[in-house]
């Protein structure tokens, strides 16, 4: 028990735990999404745009979460804009995009000298944020995740057939957008804690892991953020006790998941696959009665 | 139900699209047609004009086929009716209202070609058909007792009562069909829209499908279904439309399936094999036997001469007529 307990008697670890949490479940959501729509590049997109975002607000002195945001969105829809108006492909159009904006990020960055930490910024520092830090976190992922789950529903129709999405009346524009808003959020909520290069490891390993587990959408979201939850509690535990850095460990953790899930996942992992067993040949035979 | 057009008659130097637009106004003649298209021309981005001046119009409880060779258009048509492409050009109405606005009432049903969809998804077969359901439930999609009655029933009517625990890529060709078809049953849009519905599908499945699309005719509801099937064309449709990036023709299908306007809508790819005299009559009657062949089902015209379009047109079973 003294594993669990004894890293929680310092408040940086309690912040760090408080913060990994807060972090995991909207990104878990936001996982699925992304897994089921065929969005992981614009996760990634996304993530590294924010950057001269969040420097342009350093410079200003306005809030890092605000630049960041509106830099995350311009990504998303310039990428949107530019593949509608030629005839390119969406993804090249997005590589194009991300990767200027990250290196004009850079440039920036190094043209004006700030206090700024770029470390920080490109790989999270989640033992050293704040209450004030997790509180606005703990805003921005409630707001998600309600906006999320109450229009589930309709997300899954979106997600699986916006032609059926339109003709039942769904704006699918908005749709599109709004889902990128709502990408954009969880993207700069999670930036402080896991950072820039590693935060579109938490929003596809979920999603990934949870898809090779469940046939159900909604069993789908659960599976993913016991799945995230329980990898962000137990990196930050392992990382105290090997003395490494959280975030990396965490995503270490959901990568040896998703591994187990490909090769023992009951239904699609590979080991099953290989040697078909009685029980479900049984259970399609008795469906067939047709 | 509605008057047959032959009195039109087609004029020796009428443009396809003149007449087009003459049997627009007949063919609905109380003023409310099923689908109803005027100059419809769509651009896709790179340039390609998939379809230009396309008009033609379909009434209420009718059955029509849509038929065409591969990238005559028939996909970008029924994109067009539900409005996922943007029109360059023309218009589009359902049941007499301008399509988005019908689209927002959730008068159309669409059962996508098998490709469209991602078999994948973790989704069970009882799901995809209460989604039919979505278009009839409150912001939150909260399914009531009907809509659960509503999902039962469909999925009753295909018979897929017994797989609708199934995640959907565990079906048969023929049973994924269905389960789409369940949806649009389900959804009790008064315009059901199906892509190529009969393709990796059996003849047993294929003829429950008729079966359920003429009962649906039946209840009032417009049926446009793109098919590669010319054989069941005249077995089941009462209408229609051949499209090589325009509408050639529409109308009955008497007098739109013939061979002449075959040959216009599929240039040299058909197959044609006409049989006449001594190797189909013992006698010198001058009747002979045209089988048409796209890819599937050929179509089977025997008569005099299969051009002058007064020939019998023979499916599998004889009676085509409601
Ligand atoms: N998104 C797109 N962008 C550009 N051109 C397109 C697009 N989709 C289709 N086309 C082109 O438009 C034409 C019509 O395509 P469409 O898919 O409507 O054909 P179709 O009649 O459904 O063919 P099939 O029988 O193969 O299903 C084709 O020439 C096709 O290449
Ligand atoms: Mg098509």
């Amino acid at each position: 028990m003294n594993w669990f307990t004894e890293p929680f008697q310092y408040e940086f670890m309690q912040q760090a735990l408080a913060i990994g949490v807060t972090v995991a479940v909207p990104a878990a959501v936001m996982s699925c999404l992304l897994v089921l729509r065929g969005w992981s590049l614009m996760g990634d997109a996304v993530s590294h745009a924010v950057l001269p975002g969040i420097v342009v607000a350093h410079i200003l002195g306005l809030p890092m979460l605000l630049g960041a945001f509106i830099s995350g969105m311009l990504c998303a829809v310039a990428t949107g804009y530019l593949t509608e108006h030629s005839r390119l492909k969406e993804d090249t159009v997005m590589g194009v995009v991300f990767s200027g904006m990250f290196a004009l990020g850079i440039v920036l960055f190094s043209y004006v000298r700030t206090n700024l930490h770029m470390d920080h910024v490109l790989f999270g520092n989640l033992l050293g944020l704040s209450w004030n830090d997790i509180l606005q976190t703990g805003v921005i992922t409630i707001f998600v995740l309600v906006v999320f789950l109450v229009r589930r529903r309709d997300i899954l129709v979106f997600a699986f057939d916006p032609q059926h999405a339109g003709v039942i009346g769904i704006n699918t524009r908005h749709m599109q957008y709004g889902l990128l808003t709502l990408l954009s959020l969880v993207i700069v909520a999670s930036i402080k804690a896991v950072g820039i290069i590693l935060v579109i490891a938490v929003l596809i390993a979920p999603g990934a892991i949870s898809f090779l587990l469940t046939d159900r959408f909604e069993r789908m979201l659960f599976v993913a953020i016991i799945v995230s939850v329980l990898s962000a509690v137990l990196g930050i535990l392992g990382s105290y006790h090997i003395d490494s850095a959280p975030a990396p460990t965490i995503v270490v953790l959901l990568t040896v998941l998703f591994i187990a899930a490909f090769l023992f996942a009951p239904k699609r992992g590979i080991l099953r696959q290989l040697k078909p067993d009685q029980q479900n040949i049984a259970t399609v035979e008795s469906a067939s009665t047709d | 139900m509605i008057d047959t057009t032959t009195q039109s008659g087609a004029g020796v130097g009428d443009t396809a699209a003149d007449r087009a637009r003459v049997r627009a106004y007949q063919s609905c003649g109380d003023g409310v047609c099923g689908i109803e298209a005027n100059n419809l021309t769509v651009i896709y981005r790179n340039g390609n004009v998939a379809l230009e001046n396309a008009n033609f119009a379909i009434p209420t409880s009718t059955i029509c086929a849509l038929v065409g060779i591969n990238g005559s258009g028939k996909s970008t048509l029924f994109k067009a009716i539900m409005g996922f492409v943007p029109l360059s050009f023309g218009d589009v109405s359902i049941l007499g209202r301008p399509a988005g606005k019908a689209l927002a009432r959730n008068t159309v049903a669409y059962v996508p070609q098998n490709e469209e969809v991602d078999w994948n998804f973790p989704v069970l077969v009882e799901d995809v058909v209460m989604m039919g359901r979505y278009g009839h439930m409150g912001l939150l999609r909260i399914a009531s007792k009907i809509d659960h009655t509503k999902v039962d029933i469909a999925l009753e009517r295909v018979g897929m009562t017994a797989y609708r625990k199934r995640q959907i890529g565990e079906l048969s060709g023929g049973q994924k069909k269905r389960v789409f078809l369940a949806r649009a049953l389900a959804q009790e849009g008064e315009v059901i829209l199906l892509d190529e519905p009969f393709t990796g599908v059996d003849v047993n499945s294929e003829d429950a499908i008729i079966e359920l699309l003429r009962s649906l005719r039946d209840d009032g509801h417009v049926i446009l279904v793109s098919t590669h099937n010319l054989g069941s064309v005249p077995q089941f449709c009462d209408q229609v439309i051949l499209i090589n990036r325009t509408v050639l023709d529409f109308g009955e299908t008497e007098t739109v399936f013939t061979q002449k306007n075959l040959h216009r809508a599929f240039g040299g790819t058909l197959r044609f094999h006409v049989l006449t005299g001594h190797d189909l009559h013992d006698d010198d009657d001058p009747r002979q036997v045209t089988v048409i062949s796209d890819d599937e089902r050929p179509v089977v015209l025997y008569g005099d001469d299969a051009n002058n379009g007064e020939e019998n047109t023979k499916g599998d079973d004889a009676s085509q007529q409601p």
